[in-house]
């Protein structure tokens, strides 16, 4: 169907576009393509080296599950940061990537866990990487007859993981900043949210921590944040406590942990 | 006694107004303007919508003067061809499909000539931006004792401050809502509301009926706040003009968006203290300055100005006292009634100035309060000698010491030098709030109410007070019954329709157990000199006595009845601002524990005590609701509620982008009563509904510049204003 029509827009949980659903005219004189059909994309898949959550998996599915909070606590973590209860066992990963939010919940630890994206359409199954899937504000490696099947996760493990929403309250918030940061034999991954008009990792971060150089204090961050993110003025927070927020966490969460910060 | 109508709330049987199936109803929507101010040159209807199929109303549809009937008439029904605020209600549009509705209200474009808008009340307007007398005041009010300046000049020390709060929004959980029909000729609007009165009067001024032409009933009301004051009056003037002119029901239900768009707010305030003490602290002189936003029109404000400034004192004695206030108009969305009716802006800036004054001084601020206190003897503000017995530095020491605001003080230093990031901190504030209308309102009001006895011995409260979750129902209920010794089974309580209550005033100014309350005590006793007996007749006697009357004047109704009387030696003079400002205060004392964390640079209370003397308790359970409730509203004012304007209107008028605290966010409130009866009201209860408003914003600030060290002088202290507050104080 979507090969067939390509304003189609399939929709899982609708937690976002139900939003604003009431006083939305234009949402209205759209098409939407229901999945909940779909049963067989509500799934959790173990092997030997990857965890694959089907596209209809619900951020309640995962924080029900014993072996994601051993394997996988960062999910867990986040699934519980968004929204309400109800949100959260309606809403699905694979809508949180698809919606494209820069704020979302879900998509910073899905992507400091080095998930990949799975697509299938009537030419075949496609796997991309979630740090290199958006390219701009709402814009990503999608066609249009592409459904997303599923989010494919390396098994490694890891000896730091940490996630961080920055909301306006403690629950049931909008993220003003995200972060995510795990470490494994792979390396540092940083990833953060809502300072960018995407989420992405902080490469000049993660750098400066690669290569130990020392950070005496939240401002030594300032400069490689700087490089990784381009936070804004709006409605939730400003450009520089965003920025600045960003410094004091991480440099207070990774104190302690990693030896260059001192 | 539980809340009466408590199971049928929680279990989702009660019907509020968009609950009710209304046969043959349009839906009723609203045009609004688009600009701050300026000339409207042109309504434009587009072509996406059937328009014969549409009501429209304009000004022109008005029968009466285009004018919303309150203190004064300055505000239009529907603009006609200016406008003077963003989202004001310029065309009324009704169909049967709520969707074609809201295409319809899209599809119409007002086009202003825009002129300057004045959107600062802190600053005198330019002269292009000036619409009322020379500077756009909209109302000063002066409050004058002994000689400030002689005082101050002979002061040991001088301490000012200046304090701001922003505006709030009310967040009932029920949006406003109104039904309108006309019945043999009657103008019928049944909806949410505080006040069917004021709906009463607004319905007869511009649609120029009789009152016999119009009808006002109250739906179950989900919350109010003030919100639901003043505001419903123009709702159901909208709801009647379409239902007049499709004359068919019309029902208006706002979407939260338009809701928090449109209608009224808290006033945001500044507030200039400058105070002399002694050498030992003593209070000698207070020169206090209030400025509020009123928005683009009257309403409400020259009363929430005037409750504002007869609290800005304090609960302190001081003989010297100048409070000078003003509310000035801007081109904003009006701003009204709120739950404390501007005490909570003047006693934050007092309570917050206090503590700024003992850091001056190098006092212990709970010292610096107590022996300043006003004792019995002493008098207020505008002269009102207290005499009440009250053991006010009581009050003060019980919620220090429950929150352990010398306790703590070590373990607090020691924990702050020690942690990497979090900050932790106490504060107390301690506060009074009149209850009733201010000044001679009550007299002015002459509320009435009737207490029927029934053909089968029962007997029926009618009042015009109305339920919104505060209790009043539950309340009026435990009166009654225990007035006259009846089971609460045999006391019903009227629905608030004008066709059969009588004015018993506004559900407002924590008037309604106490004012209200008092007369439904004393049209009790009516009831029973009515059937022959005297005030302890009680339970069958009194049963007995009201079937027999029935049943010796058949057909006849039989109503007890009483009308407010002045407590005795109660004298307000209006003209110069002196003496009882209100028959009585309620005492209180409210102690906060915050913990900072300097990564996020936010703010979390994590304890807090409610201390206060509110005569007497008549319903615990209603009573520490009512407490913890404006607490919870008031941690909300003080933290995390930011109105964020654009040119006059809230920009974040969503529930995701405006934040109200959840169940997280709250700590433990511990909510103690210390009981005082007032002669003159109902089983010796004050009001209290406001009360709990006034206390958290100063005691929460106070504990976060206890913590970090920050002026903490303008709520909401969010994080952004947190962080900026500590980079100017250098922490």
């Amino acid at each position: 169907m979507l090969a067939g029509d390509s304003s189609l827009i399939p929709i899982a949980g609708a937690t976002d576009v139900l939003v604003h659903w009431p006083g939305n005219l234009e949402a209205k004189t759209r098409s939407y393509l229901d999945l909940s059909g779909l049963g067989e994309l509500r799934s959790m898949q173990w092997a030997d080296d990857t965890f694959t959550i089907g596209a209809l998996t619900t951020y309640w599915d995962v924080i029900c599950n014993e072996q994601c909070a051993q394997a996988f606590p960062l999910l867990i973590n986040a699934a519980r940061q968004v929204g309400s209860v109800q949100i959260q066992s309606r809403g699905t990963w694979a809508g949180n990537i698809i919606n494209a939010s820069p704020a979302a919940d879900g998509v910073p630890v899905l992507m400091a866990y080095d998930a990949t994206v799975v697509m299938q359409s009537c030419e075949g199954i496609e796997e991309i990487p979630l740090d290199e899937f958006y390219f701009g504000y709402k814009q990503m490696r999608r066609r249009t007859d592409q459904l997303v099947v599923a989010i494919r996760m390396p098994r490694r493990a890891h000896d730091v993981e940490i996630f961080e929403k920055v909301g306006a309250r403690r629950a049931q918030a909008i993220s003003k900043i995200g972060l995510a940061i795990t470490h494994s034999q792979d390396g540092w991954r940083i990833v953060a949210s809502a300072v960018a008009p995407t989420i992405l990792r902080c490469k000049a971060i993660e750098t400066l921590l690669e290569e130990g150089s020392p950070v005496r204090s939240p401002d030594d961050l300032m400069a490689a944040i700087a490089k990784d993110v381009s936070p804004i003025d709006d409605i939730r927070s400003s450009r520089l406590y965003r920025e600045r927020v960003l410094a004091r966490i991480l440099y207070h969460d990774l104190k302690g942990i990693v030896p260059s910060f001192v | 006694m539980r809340r009466l109508e408590g199971i049928s709330k929680l279990t989702g049987q009660m019907q509020y107004v968009d609950d009710i199936h209304v046969e043959g109803c349009l839906w009723g929507m609203t045009v609004r303007s688009p600009s701050p101010r300026g000339r409207i040159r042109e309504i434009r209807f587009g072509n996406a919508v059937d328009w014969s199929q549409c009501v429209v109303v304009d000004h022109r549809d008005i029968p009466g003067p285009n004018e919303v009937f309150l203190i004064e008439r300055d505000q239009p029904v529907l603009a006609s061809d200016y406008t003077r605020h963003i989202h004001e209600p310029v065309v009324l549009i009704a169909h049967e499909s709520r969707e074609v509705c809201r295409a319809a209200v899209a599809d119409v474009q007002v086009i202003v000539d825009e002129e300057p808008a004045a959107l600062e009340y802190r600053v005198l307007p330019k002269p292009e931006e000036v619409q009322r007398g020379n500077d756009n005041v909209l109302k000063t009010l002066k409050i004058e004792k002994g000689d400030v300046e002689g005082a101050l000049a002979n002061a040991a020390h001088v301490v000012e401050g200046v304090y701001e709060t922003g505006a709030q929004e009310h967040v009932y959980i029920e949006t406003q809502g109104m039904i309108a029909w006309v019945e043999d000729g009657v103008v019928i609007t049944k909806g949410s509301m505080q006040c069917p009165y004021y709906v009463v009067n607004a319905l007869k001024h511009a649609l120029a009926r009789e009152e016999s032409g119009v009808r006002v009933i109250q739906a179950p009301t989900g919350g109010g706040f003030g919100g639901k004051e003043d505001y419903p009056s123009h709702l159901a003037l909208h709801a009647a003009l379409l239902a007049l002119k499709a004359n068919r029901p019309v029902k208006m239900i706002y979407e939260r968006s338009e809701d928090m768009a449109a209608t009224t707010k808290r006033h945001p305030s500044r507030v200039r203290h400058r105070s002399g003490f002694d050498a030992q602290g003593k209070l000698v002189a207070q020169d206090i300055d209030v400025a509020i936003d009123g928005g683009a029109y009257v309403t409400l404000s020259p009363v929430v100005l005037s409750r504002g400034i007869i609290h800005a004192g304090g609960p302190y004695a001081c003989e010297h006292v100048r409070i000078n206030g003003r509310t000035v108009l801007t081109n904003s969305v009006p701003y009204g009634a709120f739950r404390g009716f501007g005490a909570p802006q003047t006693l934050f800036a007092l309570e917050r100035h206090m503590d700024v004054c003992a850091l001056a001084m190098d006092m212990d601020p709970v010292e610096l309060r107590r022996i300043n206190l006003i004792r019995d003897g002493q008098t207020t503000a505008t002269g009102q000698v207290i005499n009440d017995g009250t053991d006010r530095a009581a009050i003060l020491d019980k919620a220090a010491s429950l929150i352990g605001l010398k306790s703590k003080c070590d373990e607090h230093a020691s924990f702050n030098a020690t942690h990497p990031y979090l900050r932790r901190g106490t504060g107390i504030a301690v506060f009074f709030h009149g209850a009733g209308f201010t000044g001679s309102g009550e007299v002015a009001l002459k509320s009435r109410v009737r207490i029927a006895g029934l053909p089968d011995g029962r007997v029926e409260v009618l009042t015009s007070s109305t339920e919104m979750g505060q209790g009043a129902l539950t309340v009026f209920t435990t009166l009654a019954a225990d007035r006259l010794g009846l089971e609460p089974k045999d006391i019903i309580v009227a629905e608030p329709d004008t066709a059969r209550v009588p004015n018993s005033g506004p559900t407002v100014a924590s008037r309604t157990a106490m004012v209200v309350g008092r007369l439904v005590e004393r049209a009790c006793d009516d009831l029973q000199q009515r059937v022959g007996l005297d005030d302890g007749a009680r339970g069958d006697v009194v049963r007995d006595a009201i079937a027999m009357w029935h049943r010796n004047n058949e057909g006849k109704a039989l109503y007890g009845e009483a009308i407010y009387e002045k407590p005795p030696g109660i004298n307000w003079d209006d003209t110069n601002y002196t003496g009882d400002a209100y028959g009585t205060f309620a005492w209180a004392a409210y102690a906060a524990e915050v913990e900072i964390d300097l990564r996020t640079f936010s703010a979390r209370v994590t304890d807090f005590v409610a201390v206060q003397e509110i005569g007497s308790v008549i319903n615990e359970t209603l009573a520490r609701g009512q407490i913890q409730g404006g607490v919870v509203q008031g941690i909300g004012w003080a933290l995390l509620e930011e109105c964020v304007q654009e040119r006059g209107a809230m920009k974040n008028c969503q529930l995701t982008n405006y934040i109200i605290p959840t169940s997280d966010d709250v700590p433990p409130i511990r909510v103690v009563f210390l009981e005082n009866p007032y002669e003159y009201g109902a089983q010796g209860a004050k009001g209290i509904g406001e009360l709990p408003m006034d206390g958290p914003g100063p005691a929460i600030a106070n504990a976060i510049a206890q913590a970090i060290g920050v002026s903490a002088d303008v709520l909401p202290l969010t994080p952004e204003r947190l962080m900026t507050m500590m980079d100017s104080a250098h922490v």
